[in-house]
């Protein structure tokens, strides 16, 4: 027996593998990466029976081991192949009891696969609910298996399937070795000797399943493709048949060691089919949905704000502090005004990450989120979406990080990939101080829309209904420009619906926001070094003498007005000045000047910099909230010098405003886009596709209202 | 043919057969076993897709996924 075995979790959805994960590892899990793909592996330690750890591996949940979507093809390439990294030395398949049959397919399938097995029966109590009593004695003997009884979300049971383990772990591979199905041996034996010595289940998926295998190259897979051919082969029909001939055997196995109570006819009006009247109701049911919305974003809004000022503030003074106390060197500011200012810029968004995921993980544990992707999924599917993609979407009025992180629950990939590539266009809580910015310069303060409406509010409310309608126009463009094999299914269960496991939920929060930090994180810092150097730095003594420039041209200016006139004439000579000036040609015919370019380039790491940019530029120092007014008056007061008309009038207002909904500015979306798509092509679209689109957009604008 | 797209809400069937083999499979592992009872629960605000109770839990599909579904 292996000193540290690795012990696999597998079940279908919501037959509570999670739970049981949890109950095994506590607070004892990390997560990581399966290489090359986009799920995150949940790995915990287990202290076993005889004192060994044991390392146990949460698999996303599967209904078999033939994968419909991305995330079941996780398990099948760890399953696959005995060679794996991830390959177990042991599989708890968990089972739900109240759908005994249905579950105990794939139980046979891993079992068959020649990996020693422990079966997990949970939900006991549900099944007796129901009126189902299974003699869990006797199916350990027609499925010749060790059975431990558990209650996964209590954590009961965990030393009988301890017991379990151990005893299966010393007597090794217990199936009983003869496949369901009829099959030829003889294809088997050409399978063995072409691609190494198996048990005949893995050779018989090998050959089925060889096109999504990684273990597999090309040229093996077109010898997968000639054996097809040769024996005549059909993956689907033999898929099939194996299925009906599993269930042919379970029926048997099943109808020995269930006893039905007799209940009545219609199973009595369950809590879930009195919730379910309400929320898939056709119009309480988006009523409510609408409710829970507006909650949400309250809560996003307005209470991360405590949370968020909080960790700025304390940033900020850290900052004052290590340049009250560090010698003022050119090592200081890049430490603080580069390196602390950029873990600032990451650790800032974790408040609005922690809510969202909160609300997010409690509506998936009561169940509720499934009942939202079946009122939606028609409205969505018109523009190449899936109910599933709705959820993303509004995350992405918050922030597009957690949004497109929350992607993972759609199976389809190809849903998956257009929702990630539309959800940065909804208009994020980064744009909305630009926006407040900007409508205050073009749009009247005092005038209204039908004499009710502030017509600046309407202006603003345009301006995400904009973002709003683009993804969706986007998403419809890509469904016609991605050709995808991958068939898209909505078939999936309705779980009964549950109080939430609190837990689970500050699990998933926790591991979200470590994710969030240390990977999108490293990124984010690292650019904003890049751009701190930028904009600290010029070409040769530039700097000195954009400070001795402005001490001689301005010899009665002291304080805080000398320092920002020198940091705005100093950012004007830098490299990211030289940069906005180099592309203002570019940008000329928007109707920008360098100025903005700067903006542009600085904000391009994130766009909240915009506002930050605007007031240095316009040498102002200080807090820009607090000041905002004077931002906006020396904007106003910018004066165009080709037409000596001011500069911020409507036609440049707009296309800014346009340029700022739809372009791609965040260093973090990108970061997020990489990490769960696995490939820079996606990110690098994903820049393209949305800045090509402001550029246009803003340029029409400026072109017709000028 | 009556498939399950053409049941109304509380009413039943008995799985006969699958219309579109690819389809076949994936339902066959979510338990639609033909022989199985089928009881459709919820239709969706405009009309699809739909939910239908099997072998102890309630499957939601898309209409034209419902349609491939042969009952009795």
């Amino acid at each position: 027996m292996k000193k540290s075995p690795k012990i696999a979790l597998i079940g279908n959805p919501n037959a509570g593998k999670s739970s049981l994960f949890n109950s095994l590892t506590g607070l004892r899990q990390k997560t990581g990466n399966f290489p090359g793909v986009t799920m995150d592996k949940l790995i915990g330690k287990w202290k076993l029976e005889t004192g060994d750890e044991a390392e146990i591996l949460d698999l996303p949940g599967i209904y078999s081991i033939y994968p419909k979507s991305m995330d079941e093809q996780v398990v099948i390439n760890i399953l696959a192949n005995p060679k794996h990294p991830d390959y177990p030395d042991l599989a708890i398949v968990v089972v739900d009891a109240s759908n005994l049959k249905r579950n105990l397919l794939l139980f046979s399938q891993v079992r068959d696969l020649g990996i020693p097995t422990v079966l997990a029966l949970n939900m006991i109590d549900v099944a007796e609910n129901q009126g189902i009593v299974i003699n869990s004695v006797k199916l350990s003997r027609e499925l010749n298996v060790e059975i431990a009884e558990v209650n996964a979300k209590k954590g009961i049971g965990l030393n009988g399937l301890r017991l379990a383990v151990n005893k299966t772990l010393e007597s090794g591979y217990n199936s009983n070795d003869t496949l369901p199905m009829n099959y030829s041996k003889e294809l088997v034996e050409e399978i063995k000797q072409k691609y190494g010595e198996t048990d005949d289940y893995h050779a018989l998926l090998w050959l089925a399943e060889h096109d999504n295998l990684r273990q597999f190259d090309t040229q093996q897979r077109v010898g997968f493709d000639e054996l097809q051919i040769k024996y005549g082969w059909k993956t689907q029909e033999a898929q099939s048949k194996e299925t009906m001939a599993r269930y042919a055997q379970l029926n048997e196995i099943v109808d020995n060691c269930l006893h039905e109570m007799p209940v009545e006819e219609e199973p009595i009006n369950t809590w879930t089919d009195r919730l379910d009247k309400i929320f898939l109701h056709r119009f309480w049911g988006y009523f409510i949905f609408l409710g829970i919305l507006f909650i949400v974003f309250q809560a996003i809004f307005t209470w991360a704000t405590y949370p968020m000022d909080l960790i700025d503030g304390g940033v900020a003074s850290l900052n004052d502090f290590l340049k009250s106390e560090l010698p003022n060197s050119k090592l200081t500011d890049l430490l603080t005004d580069g390196l602390v200012s950029g873990i600032g810029g990451v650790l800032i968004f974790i408040p609005q990450i922690a809510f969202l995921f909160l609300f997010i993980s409690m509506l998936e544990e009561t169940g509720y989120m499934s009942r939202v992707m079946f009122i939606m999924d028609k409205l969505m599917r018109r523009f190449g979406l899936s109910g599933k993609s709705v959820v993303p979407l509004i995350s992405g009025i918050a922030c597009a990080v957690p949004a497109i992180m929350s992607t993972r629950s759609i199976s389809s990939w190809k849903d998956r990939l257009i929702t990630i590539m539309v959800t940065p266009l909804m208009s994020c809580s980064a744009r909305l101080p630009i926006y407040t910015v900007l409508i205050a310069l073009v749009v009247p303060e005092k005038s209204t829309l039908f004499g009710i409406f502030n017509l600046q509010g309407v202006a603003l409310f345009a301006l995400y209904l904009l973002g709003f309608f683009m993804a969706l126009f986007s998403a419809w463009i890509m469904k016609l420009l991605l050709k995808v094999k991958e068939r898209s299914y909505f078939i999936m269960e309705l779980p009964s619906y549950k109080g939430p496991r609190f837990a689970h939920v500050a699990l998933t929060i926790l591991n979200s926001t470590k994710a969030f930090v240390f990977e999108a994180g490293k990124i984010i810092v690292a650019i904003s070094i890049v751009l701190w150097v930028l904009a600290s730095y010029g070409p040769g003594d530039a700097m000195i003498e954009a400070e001795k420039k402005v001490k001689t041209e301005n010899p009665t200016l002291t304080g805080i007005d000398l320092e920002n006139k020198i940091a705005s004439q100093k950012l004007e000579n830098s490299y990211a000045g030289v940069f906005g000036k180099t592309i203002e040609p570019a940008i000329k015919p928007l109707g920008y000047d360098w100025k903005i370019g700067i903006a542009l380039i600085t904000s391009f790491a994130a766009r909240e910099v915009f506002v930050g940019t605007m007031s240095t530029i316009y040498s102002l120092g200080g807090e820009v909230d607090d000041e905002n007014s004077t931002v906006m008056n020396r904007m106003r007061a910018e004066i165009n010098p080709d037409t000596g008309k001011p500069m911020y009038d409507s036609a440049l207002g707009f296309s800014l405003l346009i340029f700022y909904a739809f372009a791609m500015q965040c260093m973090s979306t990108l970061a997020t886009t990489y990490r769960e798509t696995k490939s820079w092509r996606y990110p690098a679209i994903q820049l393209f596709y949305m800045t090509g689109l402001a550029y246009i957009s803003a340029f029409i604008v400026y072109q017709i209202l000028k | 043919m009556k498939t399950i797209a053409d049941l109304k809400i509380g009413e039943r069937g008995i799985i006969v057969n699958f219309t579109d083999e690819d389809l076949s499979l994936k339902l066959l592992e979510m338990g639609c076993l033909p022989g199985t009872q089928v009881t459709m629960t919820h239709i969706a605000p405009f009309g699809d897709p739909v939910a239908v109770k099997v072998s102890g839990y309630v499957l939601s599909m898309r209409k034209d996924e419902a349609s491939t579904i042969i009952v009795a």
